[in-house]
């Protein structure tokens, strides 16, 4: 299945922040999304997930534009993982994941066992099964991320889409939730990420798309797209390149 | 699972308190007993061996005040569980939308053109609802990212012009009659309440809670940043509307039987939510039965402490006000 954005304008009404932006996610692959703060990162990524409209163009969900699939069928399809946030209302952590179970069932009804069942799997899934009980507002940053991605993975959907998933979790976590992002595409899902650092693509990703003042500057494999010209360009600020013995790659700022 | 048995067994202990102590107390005082026989006779349909007088107090003065108590202190802590869960945000109370200042002017218009009751009572509850709309057409008509906010502002906005008319009519009221009447109406009291309120009250209060309790799911979704809720599956604008109208029938239909009686609804749902945690399944109901309990043993201190009667609002506010700054000397360490 594929999720895709062609010739996009996105922004708000009486407000362009970017154009002619074509953008492409299949199932089992990653996507990073890398650009400066106010390129249309966010803006692009919520084009991509329906919850805006874009200007012109049109995103396409399994060859059906997306505005065809209703708001359940959406959710059941892709999968939003926003900023880490603290919640206002102390709902325990099975009861956050079990909202993910939300678009399986009726307006009126509660979550099933079924539903229960399949919160329960994605707790396991990312290890987290012992913080059930806990209420939300409680937990680490870092476990809240991954009470996110639980809940996420607890919709069932093709897509998942994540918006600077690192930018608040400290170094271990930061390479914890990279590996559950590869972990994610190698069970078929199609991964979607904005991220600030460029090693984190490099990691994590199949192919970087980079993004400034509203305007593809490179796709493609991060190997050929991530490297010192392209990243200069992109962040307008100096980029070191260091390689090791054994040639792996990564980017220093300045 | 944190079992929510012991908070529901102390909401339902408060709510038989509030009864008891409403029923026994008073001017004209009932024992435990002489209650129980009168209840267990009207209930098998036989006939009590207690004087005429304490059956009257219990039935005929007392029981209308009791049930319209207890009904009015569910509403308003049902409505203020909805709205504290759609604004996400603990200090709202259910008024937030300016469902009080429309019930004040139509109540004080209603007493200046010197209605009967009841046509007082129905332009209350119709100041209400035209309220609530207003402010909800006007904050939609805003096309902006954050349609909580605006929505918050619009009803501050319109509760301000909505309290000059009340100002308004007050003046332009004759001092000797009205006056002392629209005081009366808008500090808040249950002791006009007759067995002909009950159904005015019951039906727009049962109905607004059963929708509440049918979303009940969907309202925990509701609570969290409205992106994020659509992107789970919610059809928040659809929803918003439902609640705020489900809500606004509950408010409407107790400020048209009590007056405006505030912070009840800003307080009991913050007690609801320590007793049985915040699930909507489990927090409407408990709030609703502790709402009911509440306002049950305020209206009895109201006709009891002091030779004339204490405006419930008074009461209300002496003891929500102390509460609600507790509340923010909490939440300052949360704020960062």
């Amino acid at each position: 299945m594929r999720l895709e954005g062609r010739a996009l304008s996105i922004g708000y009404p009486g407000h362009v922040v970017g154009c002619g932006l074509d953008v492409a996610l299949d199932t089992g692959e990653v996507l990073a999304l890398l650009g400066p703060n106010g390129g249309g990162k966010t803006t692009l990524l919520k084009t991509l997930l329906g919850l805006l409209t874009p200007l012109a163009g049109a995103v396409r969900l399994g060859g059906k534009a997306l505005g065809d699939y209703s708001i359940g069928e959406r959710a059941r399809t892709i999968a939003y993982v926003p900023q880490v946030h603290v919640g206002t209302f102390a709902f325990t952590v099975e009861t956050v994941v079990l909202m993910g179970r939300t678009a399986h069932g009726s307006l009126f009804s509660r979550p099933s066992a079924h539903d229960h069942e399949v919160a329960a799997g994605a707790l396991a899934r990312f290890g987290i099964a012992h913080l059930s009980q806990r209420p939300y507002t409680e937990i680490s940053g870092g476990e809240r991320q991954l009470v996110l991605l639980a809940r996420a993975l607890a919709q069932e959907p093709r897509f998942i889409v994540l918006d600077e998933p690192t930018a608040s979790l400290d170094f271990g976590n930061q390479g914890k939730v990279m590996a559950e992002i590869r972990a994610l595409a190698a069970s078929g899902h199609g991964v979607l990420f904005t991220t600030h650092d460029p090693n984190h693509a490099l990691r994590a990703a199949d192919r970087a798309y980079l993004l400034r003042e509203g305007t593809q500057i490179a796709e493609g494999p991060v190997a050929q797209v991530l490297n010192k010209t392209q990243l200069e360009a992109l962040y307008r600020a100096p980029v070191e390149t260091v390689v090791d013995a054994a040639g792996k790659t990564a980017f220093l700022p300045g | 699972m944190r079992s929510a048995l012991p908070g529901f067994a102390i909401a339902i202990a408060v709510l038989v308190a509030g009864l008891l102590f409403a029923f026994t107390v008073g001017r004209y005082p009932v024992s435990l007993t002489e209650l129980m026989q009168v209840l267990t006779a009207k209930l098998t349909g036989g006939r009590s061996s207690v004087s005429q007088a304490v059956e009257s107090v219990i039935m005929q003065v007392r029981g209308p005040r009791v049930l319209a108590a207890a009904m009015v202190g569910a509403a308003l802590a049902v409505a203020g569980t909805a709205f504290q869960g759609l604004f996400r945000n603990p200090l709202v109370s259910p008024d937030i939308l300016g469902a009080s200042s429309g019930a004040a002017l139509g109540a004080v218009v209603g007493i200046f053109f010197s209605l009967g009751v009841v046509a007082i009572q129905a332009l209350a509850f119709a100041g209400g609802l035209f309220a609530v709309a207003a402010v909800y057409l006007i904050g939609s008509a805003m096309r902006t990212r954050d349609p909580i906010l605006v929505l918050v502002l619009t009803g501050v906005v319109v509760g301000s012009l909505l309290g000059a008319g009340v100002g308004l009519v007050k003046y332009l009221a004759d001092p000797y009659n009205q006056l002392p009447a629209m005081t009366f109406w808008l500090l808040g009291s249950l002791s006009a309440a007759s067995a002909a309120d009950l159904l005015p009250l019951f039906g727009p209060v049962a109905l607004g809670t059963s929708v509440l309790i049918a979303l009940r799911w969907r309202m925990n979704v509701m609570s969290l940043p409205e992106e994020e809720a659509r992107a789970l599956g919610v059809s928040t604008g659809p929803l918003r509307i439902a609640i705020v109208a489900a809500a606004t029938l509950t408010t409407s239909a107790s400020v048209a039987t009590a007056g405006i009686i505030g912070w009840v609804g800003l307080v009991v749902p913050h007690l609801a939510r320590a007793l049985v945690g915040p699930d909507f399944a489990k927090l409407i109901p408990a709030a609703a039965i502790l709402g009911g309990g509440y306002l049950l043993l305020i209206d009895t201190l109201a006709r009891t402490v002091a030779e004339v009667e204490i405006p419930l609002g008074i009461l209300t506010a002496v003891i929500g006000t102390p509460f609600f700054i507790w509340l923010l000397t909490g939440m300052q360490r949360n704020w960062s």
